[in-house]
């Protein structure tokens, strides 16, 4: 039975999945003791669990447990990281080089370090959301201290080729930071084959609790550090001050096992699920995929419907819980930067869905997508004055538009 | 965000979308906006000869759900207006009427200038000279 609304924004967020929900239960009322406290058993439980949860979540990207810094979420990852290393080796350098199209997260720590006297390089992507190698190559520079570059967009779903800029940052003495919070338990990542020093991730974006993350800190080859940027009782090797939140830690750990365990069948399923989602909204004329469908992750897919406007469109397919690139209710009214920055007429970033499939999405769930989206374009362009212009073979460029 | 339940009416059954024949003269055409700012409404209407009555009035959006509901109820306000009383259609009464939240007043402010447009449209095309608008709003 179909239960509407149905949810495909989980780009956004994941529902948990019970099963992570039943680990976490005890640690709320039984087990509820502060993992620093070692005098007694109550702190020793907590600890114990803790550390269970650091060998699971060390293990879905192939690091070691101590190598695991446990944050609040991937924006706190991404600040420890990018303002942490900053602080701790500005005496060495001051360059950093991260790509415009990354979140906010990493972009607005940039910005914030740049006020402290950072150099950002902000790398342009080509129209399919990706970098080249050769591209971070050409920006280094001798004073070069941290490449920050996002593993899988949140937008769009592209993957970075981060291997190969891994292994020229390694062989530069570069840090390499990624920003891993859409890939994490989606794809196999691993931070020994891909020579990532830091990576953020984040627990709710993989069927795991909202308010718990982590930063992967390398240990060896080399040993990475970065400045705390709370003060407090120095838990987590002193990086990051503040009681643990076991409950929250035992859920991203078993989130994580979770997803290392069915990944690989999870991933078949939505695979196709978001193949055929694709290949039906793509009968409708003027309908694009937007980035790179060759290296993308396999649960995202953003379209856009030319000559419709993609909040109006929202609207129309009020039961279905999707996102879009438009930015109609901004005081800017400029469309996603992440479109623009491929390219995209605006016309076209404004009129983008991205669709986000889980672990829950179900066959049942994405014809009733794929049906009600086709009606709601097609309802709305016969409303468009642009999508009559386009049937009168109006060119929109020829158009003197009043700007506002 | 939430719709009020007259955005989500006007949206759900929009009034009067359509098409006139731009090259009549007792017909006006109002199109504002740019794709790129995400809203283009494009509003027509039609003149009565005799009694200067606006007598039918049509709308394409491509836009919001404000922006539909907007030029959705501007059409229907405009017909059987004089077009002297259709200019006194204030961006503001949309606004109220149907309770658009702040950020979507620019919503209304452009059904505004979609009339106002149109009704210069028939103006010139009728020997006289269009109105000076003396609100600003870009």
């Amino acid at each position: 039975m179909l239960k509407l609304p149905i949810y495909l924004d989980n780009n956004a967020t994941t529902p948990m999945d019970p099963r992570v929900l039943e680990a976490m239960m005890p640690y709320f009322t039984e087990i509820f003791g502060n993992a620093a406290s070692r005098n007694h058993p109550f702190g020793w439980k907590a600890e114990e669990a803790v550390d269970y949860a650091r060998e699971q979540v060390a293990a879905l990207i192939n690091a070691d447990e101590k190598e695991i810094i446990f944050t609040s979420g991937a924006t706190e990852s991404n600040n420890l990281a990018i303002k942490g290393v900053f602080e701790m080796y500005a005496a060495k350098g001051q360059h950093i080089i991260t790509v415009e199209t990354e979140h906010k997260a990493v972009l607005d720590a940039c910005k914030h370090i740049e006020k402290l006297g950072a150099k950002v390089t902000y790398l342009k992507t080509n129209e399919q959301g990706l970098i080249t190698v050769k591209q971070v190559e050409d920006a280094l520079q001798p004073n070069t201290i941290l490449v920050s570059i996002m593993y899988a967009n949140n937008e769009i779903g592209v993957i970075q080729p981060m291997k190969e800029i891994g292994a020229l940052c390694h062989s530069k003495g570069v840090l390499f930071h990624t920003d891993a919070t859409q890939a994490v338990g989606k794809i196999m990542v691993d931070v020994i084959a891909d020579n990532i020093d830091l990576l953020s991730f984040t627990g709710h974006k993989m069927y795991g609790p909202k308010g718990v993350g982590a930063l992967y800190v390398r240990r060896k080859n080399p040993r990475v550090k970065v400045t705390a940027q709370m003060d407090g009782g120095g838990h987590e090797r002193g990086m990051r001050s503040g009681t643990l939140n076991v409950p929250g830690i035992v859920g991203f750990g078993k989130a994580c096992e979770l997803c290392k365990n069915e990944m690989q069948v999870d991933t078949e399923r939505i695979i196709k699920m978001r193949d055929r989602l694709e290949k039906e909204l793509l009968v409708l004329e003027e309908s694009y995929i937007n980035g790179s469908k060759e290296h993308r992750l396999p649960h995202v897919s953003n379209m856009s419907f030319k000559y419709v406007e993609g909040e109006g469109l929202i609207m129309g397919v009020k039961n279905i819980a999707v996102s879009s690139g438009s930015a109609c209710t901004s005081a800017s009214l400029e469309p996603s930067y992440v479109l623009k920055a491929l390219g995209l007429d605006d016309e076209l970033a404004h009129s983008s869905l991205r669709f986000g499939l889980s672990r829950f999405t179900t066959d049942e769930e994405v014809e009733y997508a794929i049906n009600h989206v086709k009606e709601a374009v097609i309802k709305l362009r016969d409303m468009s004055p642009l999508w009559e212009m386009f049937k009168e073979g109006i060119d929109l460029k020829s158009i003197q538009w009043a700007e506002h | 965000m939430a719709y009020s339940e007259k955005v989500i009416d006007h949206y759900n059954n929009p009034r009067n979308i359509g098409t006139l024949d731009k090259n009549k003269k007792e017909v006006g055409t109002g199109l504002v906006g740019a794709p790129e700012c995400g809203d283009v409404m494009r509003l027509q209407i039609e003149v009565d000869e005799v009694t200067g009555i606006i007598k039918d009035a049509k709308f394409k959006t491509f836009g919001c759900g404000s922006a539909i509901a907007s030029s959705s109820l501007a059409t229907e306000w405009l017909k059987g207006k004089s077009v002297d009383d259709a200019l006194k259609i204030d961006n503001m009464d949309i606004v109220e009427e149907l309770a658009l939240p702040p950020v979507k007043i620019h919503c209304s402010v452009l059904a505004e200038d979609a009339i106002k447009s149109a009704i210069n449209d028939y103006r010139v095309k009728n020997g006289l000279a269009p109105i000076e608008d003396d609100k600003k709003h870009y």
